[in-house]
């Protein structure tokens, strides 16, 4: 299972066995304009879904990203501290944010696929 | 002859916008002010640890400090120069009266430690503010000494955990609406409350369903802003007042838009348990650059004996300040202390002069022609612009990006075509909850005159939007001393200090 699971929110996650990579999507740097901070959790750290994990700063105003699932922080993308820049350039790859181990992957079920996510985003504004 | 590439002139100056260099940059050395007796010789003592170079303070004359100082300020924008419609912080006039009472000898030249008999005015002048506060806002207690607003709102969150405590039964939760003012949740969480976001709902209002379903018995309470930030009366408000009492939590109330209601409606009616007021947005107080903030927190029975010190009380031989817990005139169990001193003494100077010199019925005057101001702009820009949300507004009115929609014209870029009009741009991208905010707070300062004129820059430019004329928008401003600057580069690399062309050493001896 590697296909990726979109929140309302804009987040991304990619599950490989039970470590997720997550990220927001090329609509959410779309909307935040250039990204000039992230500040990420530290590993370790235990994330609950729904609930904030990090935040990123854009020209236009700060954000609160949330935990697409629960589960534990494994790693995280050092290179958006140096290059923030990363985020707008390519958000759905080297744009990533952190790694989670999920503790209930369950929770996958309840997000949206990308056909779902692209017609949820058709949806706004 | 050489040009600027830019300016086109020769000096680089644009007309009388002069090309200012830095302070640091016009040094020469041995150049000052003043005429200093040379020192006398000395044998240093200092044991090898005397200074190696010069220390790096510019040298330059009298007249030059003076039109280097003139020249940053003829670039600056101010109230004083024209209409500021930036939404959320209230730019209205600073009343010259007010300046002339806080300079008066005897109140411009007090110290905070003086004798106490040789201030009974100034203590009486914080006891007479304080009276006016409860008033206005029907709450019976007032802590002074909060320094701004988001002091004010540590000031009450403080309090709010105080009497928690003290009664056994600390929580964990505070609730924010989406469209808080970003040091609601900010505070909240550095007073170590988990913060919960509480949607909008489709009329721009807090959704009384989601509050209610997030309510429980470890929320301690909720911090809402009335008027809240998209200009709109929280309509619901007394039934979330009893909501989060019910639950045995508190109410905060965000005082920043207190000047759209002055006069009109109590706070302390709605169930407020504490609220911090910005004297410096509500009270006319310089603010922006042009003078330090003033946040006092009105504070209901139940929080007010957890007030900080210190505190005026009337004494058997006149006004006098509660400095400790142990004094026998002490009202309570202070949390503690949150500034040095008394608090922000020349505001409360001005903010007092402006209540007095306006009475009771001028400001309530002021709150409903800001009101009125607010929807004159709405009324006179709706079908050009798209407001937020249907129906009149409060004191400031949101227009969010869909009149832009597909105009490849930004409401950034739309702000910066404004500073070519004269205009200082309205607040944008705030609040977050709606897309591409315009958010515009004329103020009562403002005549019908000023804010014709504003209309039909604004319309002028949403048309000339409209007739996909995008790239002059992208260009502008152009008639300013600097054009459009590189946003992203400033924050992602940002220049914090000059430093001289070559090393210090070098260029000293």
């Amino acid at each position: 299972m590697s296909k990726e699971r979109y929140t309302e929110e804009h987040e991304w996650i990619r599950v490989d066995g039970d470590v997720g990579t997550m990220g927001i999507t090329v609509y959410a740097q779309e909307q935040l304009g250039d990204v000039v901070y992230v500040e990420l959790p530290e590993v370790g750290r235990k994330v609950e879904k729904g609930k904030e994990m990090a935040v990123v700063e854009s020209v236009k105003a700060a954000s609160e990203i949330y935990a697409p699932v629960s589960g534990e922080v494994v790693e995280v993308n050092e290179a958006l501290t140096a290059d923030p820049a990363t985020v707008n350039r390519d958000a759905a790859g080297d744009g990533w944010f952190v790694k989670i181990r999920l503790s209930n992957t369950g929770e996958l079920d309840g997000l949206m696929d990308e056909a779902a996510y692209k017609s949820y985003v058709e949806g706004l504004h | 002859m050489d040009r600027n590439p830019v300016t086109g002139t020769f000096s680089g100056n644009r007309g009388l916008q002069i090309e200012e260099p830095l302070i640091f940059e016009q040094d020469r050395p041995g150049r000052t002010g003043v005429d200093l007796p040379e020192p006398p010789k000395i044998e240093s003592r200092l044991g090898g640890l005397d200074r190696q170079g010069a220390i790096g303070l510019p040298g330059l004359s009298e007249p030059q400090v003076v039109r280097h100082y003139t020249r940053l300020s003829q670039k600056n924008y101010a109230i004083d120069m024209g209409l500021y419609p930036l939404g959320s912080c209230t730019m209205k006039h600073n009343p010259r009266l007010n300046e002339k009472l806080a300079r008066l000898p005897g109140l411009a030249d007090l110290h905070p430690l003086q004798p106490r008999r040789t201030v009974q005015g100034a203590l009486e002048l914080i006891d007479t503010l304080a009276h006016w506060l409860k008033t206005l806002t029907g709450m019976p207690a007032v802590a002074m000494s909060p320094a701004a607003g988001a002091h004010g709102e540590l000031c009450g969150i403080m309090a709010i955990r105080a009497a928690l405590e003290a009664r056994g039964d600390p929580r964990r939760r505070i609730l924010v609406p989406e469209s808080a003012h970003g040091t609601n949740p900010a505070t909240a969480a550095a007073c170590g409350y988990a913060v919960e976001a509480i949607p909008a709902n489709e009329r721009g209002r807090v959704d009384l369903a989601a509050f209610k379903e997030a309510l429980g018995p470890d929320v301690a309470g909720i911090m809402i802003t009335n008027p809240n930030t998209c200009g709109l009366f929280e309509t619901d408000i007394l039934e979330i007042a009893e909501a989060i009492h019910g639950v045995g939590g508190y109410f905060y109330a965000d005082g920043a838009n207190f000047n759209a209601i002055v006069g009109r409606v109590r706070p302390g009616d709605l169930g407020v348990d504490c609220m911090h007021i910005n004297l410096h947005k509500t009270f006319s107080t310089p603010h922006g650059g042009g003078g330090p903030g003033s946040g006092p927190v009105v504070l209901s029975e139940a929080l007010a004996s957890f007030a900080p010190l210190p505190y005026v009380v009337h004494g058997a031989d006149g006004f006098r300040l509660v400095e400790q817990d142990g004094d026998p005139a002490a009202t309570g169990k202070a949390f503690g202390r949150l500034k040095s001193f008394h608090g922000q003494m020349g505001m409360f100077i001005r903010a007092l002069a402006y209540m007095m010199s306006h009475g009771a019925d001028g400001l309530r005057q002021a709150s409903s022609d800001a009101v009125l101001n607010a929807n004159y702009l709405m009324a006179s820009l709706r079908d050009e612009l798209t407001p937020a949300f249907d129906g009149p507004c409060m004191h400031e009115v949101l227009f969010d990006d869909r009149f832009l929609k597909d105009t490849g014209v930004s409401t950034l870029d739309f702000a910066k075509a404004m500073i070519d009009e004269g205009f200082h741009p309205m607040t944008m991208y705030f609040p977050l909850v709606v897309h591409g905010a315009l958010l515009m707070e004329p103020t009562e300062t403002e005549s019908k005159d000023a804010l014709d004129q504003f209309i039909a820059v604004v319309r002028a430019l949403a048309l000339r939007a409209k007739a996909r004329d995008a790239v002059s928008f992208q260009e502008a401003p152009r008639l300013t001393p600097r054009r459009r600057l590189d946003e992203t580069a400033a924050a992602r690399n940002p220049v914090l200090r000059w430093r001289p062309p070559q090393p210090r050493g070098e260029a000293a001896e």
